[in-house]
């Protein structure tokens, strides 16, 4: 499977993907430019002899200190029709760089890129919500990026924006 | 929470501001008898047809995901007990079969089957809790009552192995903490013995009762190209009539070596979610009886000594296991550097670990692809349309997780 979808992937996009780094993985892994990643996506899903129509898992890496750039985003693809291969798309990119969504493609890829905007702040292109899923709306920060301090900003933020709620109301 | 909530609340204001004339707002949850766990739902009623609606999620979240990042590989075995609380140890064994095979560990085949065998009584614990409740949301509160004995005795036998009964802490990178005790087996059989019939009285209890089936009859149906785009696993995939099971597809232990059937329903209705969950009970008993007689004899664990922490009597009395000991208790299991994501059918569909390992004490980072997570995002869409009491058996068959969808 991984020649196979390396051969469709060079011969029809090679503008768009990284030729190098070797990932030591149980899943064949390709680098993709963010600005491919939807063409990538669609194209893999549509041709007949590939298939990559269930979007099995969707999440990121925070690097921070290791590579660069910091963010990678891993897309993993299952072939449902080809005994179930698996393959593993990343996105590399760097602190404050955006991707586009592909909700379009996929629609179970709402909620994931939501969770991952929430949680490492990477901010996704054409989606129709682009808001916080998991933390409160009025949380600091991103939670599982390397730099978030272990014990948190605390909670004073959140009582005061508590209070002023409450104070909004009763105004109303 | 109070604080997320007053924030969802405001937010939710604007969003449904502009209500037409004699629509209503129903707030169900974050804590109501009808969501089992924390999930929130804001449904806008027309009379008593659901228009809209929307899910919120994150009241029981604890961030497993970065406390994975602290802890070694056997310590974050205890996180995993809290993500599907229902059968906890189809977690276990999900996280411990990636970390193993990431390591390149062959465990002997004692530890297999007494896994498979765990991991099916598993199965059948989550199934039954699902369709008990799915009865008493219902209406039915004697179906629940019947099988809850049975789902006892699961928790019995299980209790005996681990010495816990909902964080079971199943398992070791290596093996099993302590080898099944001697009755094991005789009890299993006995477990089985008495559940078969109480199967086939559930059902007739149940599934042949009038009024549930015209309850639940195309109720919260979804098409088969739907539940894949949306990334369903498990049985309320296969309701809805797709044959994928992780055990079949990329088997691992020892399922391709086990008779069992795939059930696939036809519409991924309430209805079809029941048989499907059913008949899946039935195969995992099927499953077991082809092991439980032939569990091999030999050690609980592989020999590693610089993975698997040594008897207790040994660390006392012998200069090198009181090393490893210590070496195992303060620099973790260690594990070579790459990437590994290893899925397995667990009771609500595929269970993905994704390990990013440096070789470290701890990993890099740790995903998890929880299928409570990926299924519970149609649910607006699967109940648009419908009466509210339909919805609550909606939400019952699909049968999420609180602990799971939130991790």
């Amino acid at each position: 499977m991984k020649e196979k979808v390396a051969e469709f992937l060079d011969k029809n996009f090679s503008h768009f993907i990284y030729s190098k780094q070797e990932v030591k993985s149980n899943i064949p892994s390709f680098f993709i430019k963010p600005e491919g990643i939807v063409p990538v996506v669609k194209a893999l899903k549509e041709e007949p002899s590939l298939k990559f129509d269930f979007l099995n898992d969707l999440t990121c890496v925070d690097w921070l200190g290791k590579r660069e750039p910091r963010f990678e985003m891993n897309y993993l693809l299952k072939s449902p029709s080809n005994g179930h291969a698996r393959i593993m798309l990343k996105v590399p990119l760097d602190d404050g760089e955006s991707v586009p969504s592909i909700i379009g493609v996929y629609k179970g890829a709402n909620w994931p890129e939501r969770e991952v905007f929430d949680l490492f702040g990477i901010y996704f292109e054409g989606h129709p919500r682009m808001e916080r899923l998991i933390m409160p709306d009025n949380f600091q920060g991103h939670p599982l990026r390397k730099d978030y301090p272990l014990e948190g900003f605390g909670q004073d933020y959140l009582i005061y924006d508590l209070l002023q709620i409450h104070q909004e109301d009763k105004e109303a | 929470m109070a604080v997320m909530y007053e924030k969802t609340a405001s937010k939710m204001r604007g969003k449904f501001e502009n209500l037409p004339e004699g629509h209503l707002l129903v707030n169900l949850g974050p804590s109501h008898p009808a969501t089992h766990g924390i999930l929130q739902n804001i449904i806008q009623l027309d009379g008593e047809r659901i228009v809209d609606a929307e899910t919120i999620i994150g009241y029981v979240h604890r961030c497993f995901e970065k406390l994975g990042e602290r802890y070694d590989y056997n310590q974050f075995l205890v996180c995993t007990d809290r993500m599907n609380y229902v059968s906890t140890p189809l977690n276990n064994i999900g996280w411990i079969l990636a970390v193993e095979h990431l390591m390149g560990i062959e465990v002997p085949a004692r530890v297999t089957y007494v896994r498979m065998i765990i991991s099916e009584l598993s199965r059948i614990m989550d199934h039954i809790i699902c369709q008990g409740i799915l009865g008493v949301d219902l209406g039915a509160f004697s179906g629940m009552l019947h099988m809850f004995h049975h789902r006892e005795n699961i928790y019995t036998i299980i209790e005996k192995l681990t010495g816990a009964r909902l964080t079971t802490t199943f398992c070791r990178v290596g093996g099993m903490e302590r080898d099944i005790y001697p009755e094991f087996q005789k009890e299993v059989k006995e477990f089985i013995k008495g559940f078969k019939p109480a199967l086939e009285e559930f059902v007739t209890l149940l599934v042949r009762n009038k009024i549930f089936n015209e309850r639940t009859t195309g109720i919260g149906g979804i098409s088969a190209e739907d539940a894949l785009a949306y990334g369903f696993t498990g049985p309320n995939l296969r309701a809805a009539g797709v044959p994928h099971d992780v055990r079949k597809d990329t088997p691992y232990m020892f399922y391709d070596k086990v008779d069992f059937d795939v059930p696939i329903g036809e519409d991924g209705s309430v209805l079809h979610r029941t048989l499907v969950r059913i008949e899946e009970m039935r195969q995992s008993v099927r499953i077991i009886e082809q092991l439980i007689d032939g569990i091999p004899e030999g050690p609980y664990h592989a020999n590693l000594p610089h993975a698997f922490l040594p008897d207790k009597h040994r660390v006392y009395n012998n200069m090198e296991e009181l090393i490893y000991h210590f070496k195992i208790i303060m620099h973790g299991v260690k594990v070579p550097p790459g990437e590994y994501y290893f899925a397995t059918e667990a009771a609500n569909g595929e269970l993905g670990f994704f390990i990013v390992s440096e070789g470290e004490k701890s990993p890099w980072r740790v995903h998890v692809r929880r299928p409570c997570f990926w299924y519970y995002q149609s649910f607006p869409e699967l109940i648009k349309g419908g009466l509210i009491a339909d919805s609550i058996a909606t939400m019952s068959s699909l049968n999420v997780i609180a602990g799971e969808l939130d991790c």
